[in-house]
This record gives C-alpha cells, structure tokens and sequence, in this order.
C-alpha cells in the first residue's frame, strides 16, 4: 500500500480546504521559482526521467510529448490545453483535483507552460462540471493575487495566463484534435494527422494538450526528483496514478496508488473487495470503457499497469476499474457502452457513424438471446471494420469492448441464443 | 424532432449576463472571439429558464457577429443545449454502465413513474432525462439536477428529492451516503488532519529544490 509521504494527492477527497493557504501547507507552490530558474530543458529532461506516462488514457511519455514543442517561439504563440473533459465512462479522477486540489494543478500548468515556453493555458472543462469549474476558477484567482500567475509568475520573468474554457456535453471532445476544434468555438469533430497539434494546434499555433492528472504531478515530480518518481511502480510504469473504482465493489472510491499494484489489493485495501467477496468476480473493465473487459480468472494477480494489461490485449487506460460481480448481465453491461458511442459518435467517419449504430443494434438483440450463432462472427467482423478506419481512436473504442466480450463471454452470448 | 418554439418575448442579456458574456470574449485573442460561443449559449440557456429559443440564436449569432447556423449547429451538436423547454428542476440521469451497474433503471423508473416521460414537463414544473456518463462513477448512480450533482442515490433518496422539491423545500447536492465526496466509505481508513499533512510535507526530501541556483 503506498505511504502517505509517498503521496502526490494529500487533499484529494477534500477532507481539508482547498484554499491557497492550505494548500501551501500541503506543500503546493513550495520555491516554484527554484524550479522555474532551471530552466526549460532541465524540467523537460527530468520529467522524461521520472518515466511519467500520460494519464488521459493513452500512456505517452509526458516529456516526451513536451519535446516536441518548437524549441523557440517564432512568429506564432505556443499554447498549453489541458484536457479536463473527463468523460471516459468510470473515470471520474480530474474533477476531484479540480475541486479538491486545484492549486496542485494551477502550479503544474504553471511549470508546463514555462517548458513549452507558453505564456498562454487554457483549460477544457466538461460542461456538466459547473461547480467544479467554479473552484478551479476561485484557485486561478487567489493565484492571481499571490502573484504566483500572472505578470512575472512567481517572480520568475515569466508571463503566464490561464483562462477556464468549457465544453458542453459531447465525449468526443476528450480527444485531443476534436477538444481544438471545440475550443476554436466549432463542432467537436477530430483533425487529421498529421498535422500534429505540436505543430499545428490551437489557433494553428503549436500546441500541447495534455490531462488534469499528468499536469498535476509534475511539480512533486520536480521537487521530489525523477529518482523518487521512477523507484514507485515498476519500470516503464512508474509513479503513482489515480485509480477510479465503480461498480460492484463494497466501498467505490478514488484512491493514489502505486503502479502496479495488484487488482486484488487495489480492491481489497481501499475498496473493501468485491461485493459478496473475491471468488464473486465475473470480470473488470480495468481502463475506463473503452478497454476490453477481463474475466475474473486472467485478474488473479493482475497486475495494474500499461504494460501487463496491454499484453493481455486490454489496457491501463485512465485506470478506472469498473468491476463486475457474477450478477452482473455482462451481455447488458458492455451492450450499454455500445449504446454509448453510438451517442457519442461525433458522425465524421462513415464506419463510425454507421458501424456504432449498427452494433448496438446487434447487442442489443444479443442481450435478449434475439440473434443467430452466426451473428456473433459477424459482429467481430464489423468491429474489425470499424477498429482503425477512422480518423481520431472513438472507432476502436467502440469496437474494442465487444471485442472483449466476445473473446471472453462469447459462451454467454451462445447461452442465450440457444435458450 | 427539435421544435425549436419561439419565446414570446424578444431576448437580450441581462445586464449581469452581458458582463459575464464579455468577460467570456476578453479570454480568446482578438479575432478568435468566437471560441466564446459554447460558454455564452450556456449563459443565455441560464438565462431563459433552462432552454434556448430560436430568437436566442438570432440574437448570440448577432452578439458574436456569425452566421445565424453557426450558432445552431454548436446549439444541435452539444447535448447540454435544450431547444424545447425544461422544467425548473431538470434532471439528466446517468445511464451509462457504471451507474447502471449500481442501479440507475430503477431510477429510471421512479422519475417516469413520477415525472412522466422524458424530455415532457410535468405540471409541477419537473423533467427529467437520461444522459451518458456524468464522470462521477465512484458515485454512482448520479443525477444532475440543474446544476448541482446528487449521488450515491438510493430510490428513497431520489423519492425524497422529488418530494421535497415538489414541497418547495431545499435539497442537498452531493452523497447520499455518509461519506466525504469519493473516499472509501471505510472507517478503518484514516483521513490526515492538515497539521499531519503539512508535517509530511516538510520532512520530505526535494532534491529538485537543492543544487545549484537554489
């Protein structure tokens, strides 16, 4: 179980306040401009150190998406965009930092933008996340008045602005090109790339669009060094992450944890295990929705990281673990996420638009047993059709969980078919 | 089918709101103004009573000097813009699968049976609609009513909510378990005190903070 000396999120649940002074206490804003006065290049070598991997979902190495900045401002200006549109069904690990531990968050926008050399940051907040834009909103300005933003940002010499943009309604716009489109005040529908936003993003400026989470970490990182980032977890997953616990479980919760942790501990320490106990388990979804889901006999000592779920072709994802008891109608369950991208599908892509209609359509008679055996190879066809023909991953997403389902419960859909 | 009625009356923003709307501009760079127009919709919806009429999008294409499609088609692709009137108290209920896992239909039920169908008004002023995932799945099953989010609802819970607002009487956002926002609702785990954290912090060791131009 992780030490609390260990932990970045001390405030979390906000059992104490999230205003300036006390987050100073917790340690927020200890010598930022310490941290600032090594300049671009030792921030962004560092964070590559730490090992610390993106924790929207995707898992890129965080200084190395940083790196990929344009070195010098030339003639247009550079942008930070954090995406804090959680919307990625279990996930729900941002809006406690925005509400709860919002200066942790200002400070990594902060140092992000120095190495990005942006003056400018502007955070996408979901749209149904009003009172948690309105905390994040009452941090930015007591930072504002700390002088900590703003002209000179902590007496750094460095200029720095952040303005809290929101969307309003549309899981689309979590992906990072559509999340632009959205914020230049249009229809959130991905870009082609490349162009990469590095190059070509927000306003056709270069730009980063990184997570509430990852931003958040990085001034612990910086203080406390690569070296104790990288010992927690395991290599090339390292650190501490967020982990988000909903359904079948005895106390859901949000919890720090060290990467890597079992699945069985995780939900044993903090989540009071599996409702009606561990032998109870059908299967997780261990990344957030759009990961394949596991049957319980692959999670007895699964280990929860990047690495070890994507051998087991699933995926660490936002590491929200969505827990399924033998009650459970699996059939129902991932039918439900089928009915969800068909909702979300922005309708750019013809497989998309069409191909997650079509397969909920199909789920949903699977769920009744209303179907042919043959459906079933059918249905793994058309997800095969869908997965990579599309410009931006909500195709793959949307494909990936019936994947799953079929792999592990095709007995269930059989099951019901032949009733 | 969006009907899209008319309001009877011509709108304009309030004096309030218009401060709001121009502090919405002043963040964009000059020229980009129209990066604005998600969240001033979103103050004219607040404005009318929880809906957007087609002479609020005549009138926010004008305020932002664009096309009068522009604006709808940013009103049609977001689902939070309502284009037939709301209730007073709206309700967007998660469906999606972890707040199914943990009960959402017979929520469900409960506000058809009390309510109606979805997207209707009832005489009491109440509408409800399912909506997908709220991002507050450690809490499931949620509702948002309005703005405010309630969760870890129980159908008696949810029964109460209706009945106290049908009473006119204040209802509290946030769990309805006893537990403080998504903590484990375990006893045996121990929440530190400021003091314990702020006593951690000092004792960590930083060495990014040490070294040279420390």
């Amino acid at each position: 179980m992780l030490k609390n000396e260990d932990k970045i999120f001390t405030n979390i649940y906000g059992a104490n306040s999230s205003e300036i002074s006390a987050a100073i206490r917790r340690g927020n804003w200890d010598s930022t401009k310490t941290l600032l006065s090594r300049g671009k290049d030792w921030i962004i070598e560092e964070l590559k150190a730490s090992g610390l991997r993106g924790r929207g979902g995707a898992g890129f190495p965080t200084g190395l998406k940083w790196s990929f900045m344009p070195k010098e401002v030339k003639d247009r200006p550079h942008y930070l965009v954090v995406n804090a549109d959680e919307s990625e069904p279990g996930t729900c690990k941002d809006r406690e930092i925005l509400r709860n531990e919002p200066h942790q968050f200002i400070e990594g926008c902060l140092i992000a933008s120095f190495a990005m050399s942006a003056n400018v940051c502007y955070v996408y907040v979901r749209g149904e996340y009003v009172n948690e834009r309105y905390s994040l909103q009452k941090a930015i300005d007591e930072a504002y008045d700390a002088g900590f933003i703003g002209k000179n940002a902590c007496q750094s010499g460095w200029d720095f602005d952040i303005y809290v943009h929101h969307g309003a309604g549309a899981y689309i716009c979590g992906e990072e090109t559509a999340l632009l489109e959205s914020l230049e005040g249009k229809k959130g529908m991905p870009r082609l790339k490349p162009p990469f936003p590095a190059n070509c993003g927000l306003y056709g400026c270069p730009t980063t669009v990184n997570n509430v989470e990852s931003i958040a970490v990085t001034p612990e990182i910086l203080r406390r060094g690569a070296e104790w980032f990288s010992s927690l977890g395991k290599p090339n997953n390292t650190g501490t992450k967020l982990f988000c616990i909903s359904g079948h479980v005895n106390t859901p919760c949000n919890v720090e944890e060290e990467m890597g942790i079992t699945l069985r501990e995780l939900l044993e320490k903090h989540a009071g295990g599996v409702r009606g106990g561990w032998d109870n388990l059908l299967a997780v979804i261990p990344g957030g929705s759009s990961v394949p889901c596991l049957p319980a006999d692959l999670c007895q000592n699964l280990s929860m990281d990047f690495d070890t779920l994507k051998e087991l072709n699933s995926g660490l994802g936002t590491a929200a673990v969505i827990v399924m008891d033998k009650s459970t109608d699996i059939v129902g369950a991932i039918a439900r996420l089928s009915y969800f991208y068909k909702h979300e599908s922005c309708g750019q892509c013809t497989p998309c638009r069409e191909g997650t209609g079509w397969m909920w359509r199909v789920m949903d008679r699977m769920t009744k047993g209303d179907a042919s055996i043959d459906e079933i190879d059918m249905l793994q066809e058309v997800t095969k059709q869908v997965e990579g023909h599309t410009i931006c991953a909500l195709g793959d997403a949307a494909a990936w969980p019936i994947q799953g389902l079929i792999r592990h419960f095709r007995h269930e859909i059989e099951n019901r078919i032949n009733k | 089918m969006i009907e899209n009625k008319k309001n009877n009356n011509s709108f304009s923003f309030t004096k309030e709101n218009l401060l709001l709307a121009e502090r919405e501009l002043k963040k964009y760079p000059k020229g980009r103004e129209g990066s604005a127009i998600i969240s001033i919709l979103w103050i004219a919806q607040r404005q009318n009573k929880g809906w957007l009429s087609s002479d609020i999008i005549d009138y926010i294409a004008k305020f932002l000097d664009l096309p009068q499609i522009r604006v709808m088609e940013i009103a049609t692709f977001y689902t939070m813009f309502n284009l037939n009137p709301v209730g007073a108290h709206h309700f967007q209920i998660c469906g999606t699968t972890p707040c199914m896992l943990s009960g959402s239909e017979k929520l469900k039920s409960l506000l058809r049976e009390e309510i109606g169908e979805q997207n209707s008004v009832s005489k009491d002023n109440l509408s409800w609609v399912e909506v997908e995932c709220l991002g507050a799945c450690c809490n499931a099953p949620v509702i948002q009513i309005n703005d405010d989010y309630y969760e870890d609802l129980a159908v008696t819970d949810l029964k109460n909510i209706i009945d106290d607002l049908r009473s006119k009487k204040e209802i509290k956002p946030g769990s309805y378990k006893d537990r403080l926002s998504s903590a484990p609702d375990n006893k045996n785990i121990k929440i530190l005190t400021e003091d314990e954290i702020e006593e951690i912090a000092k004792n960590r060791t930083k060495p990014g903070l040490e070294g040279k131009n420390a």
